[in-house]
């Protein structure tokens, strides 16, 4: 499932929505929360414009790759749009399976390629003025480890 | 053809997206870029770095090579920096 919210959202809350909805034949959930880092710089906010219509194309095609990988039950993309502040959660990704290792693997999987192919960018808010996000080339080496 | 800039392509571009009508000489992503950086210093500025440009045809990343027509929806954005 792919949800694209503009206001704020309880990782906690997604995670137990997520788990109630899991069939019994589920043994283990893996999730991943992301949140929006003050930094050495101290950044005021965070605000992250996207691509609507490509994003929900290029999540549920994230999606459907790791469906197509591993062996799982079900899966979850919850990523926030908009201005949002230091400690506020970005995104919330999370996968269940029967077994564990699915689950975990899939897990940073879609959260790698999420970060790589996505179309989100971020604009920081510091103290001397505002800055777009530079792509980091960890980020691209994460993502290729799947290929 | 309609196209769409994303983060710091659209501030230097100074618009969101606009609607065009292609030249003869427009066949392809990468004559498509060529001839966007004659139409002015802000497009110059935005697509001077090819390294720095991602492009999008209709939803789907596509190459320099890839084929454009008046009926697609080109986006031109910055690497991408989700998550």
């Amino acid at each position: 499932m792919i949800r694209i919210v503009d206001t704020a959202f309880d990782p906690g809350a997604e995670l137990a929505a997520f788990t109630a909805s899991c069939p019994d034949t589920v043994g283990g959930i893996a999730s991943f929360t992301g949140l929006v880092r003050a930094g050495p710089e101290r950044i005021r906010s965070l605000t992250l414009e996207h691509y609507p219509g490509m994003t929900e194309t290029k999540l549920a095609a994230i999606e459907a790759a790791a469906h197509e990988r591993w062996k799982l039950s079900a899966t979850v993309i919850t990523h926030r749009v908009g201005r949002m502040t230091p400690g506020e959660a970005v995104v919330f990704v999370a996968a269940a399976a029967p077994h564990r290792a699915a689950a975990l693997a899939a897990c940073a999987y879609l959260i790698d390629w999420l970060k790589t192919e996505a179309p989100f960018w971020k604009l920081e808010e510091t103290p001397s003025g505002e800055r777009w996000v530079a792509a980091r080339e960890s980020d691209t080496e994460a993502a290729a480890r799947w290929r | 053809m309609r196209l769409r800039y994303f983060a710091w392509l659209r501030s230097r571009i100074g618009t969101s997206s606009e609607e065009i009508v292609l030249p003869d000489t427009v066949r392809d992503v990468g004559s498509l870029l060529d001839w966007l950086r004659q139409r002015g210093a802000n497009y110059q500025a935005a697509l001077a770095d090819p390294g720095a440009v991602r492009v999008a045809v209709n939803h789907e990343y596509a190459g320099m090579a890839h084929p454009v027509t008046d009926r697609d929806e080109v986006a031109l954005f910055p690497p991408v920096t989700g998550g």
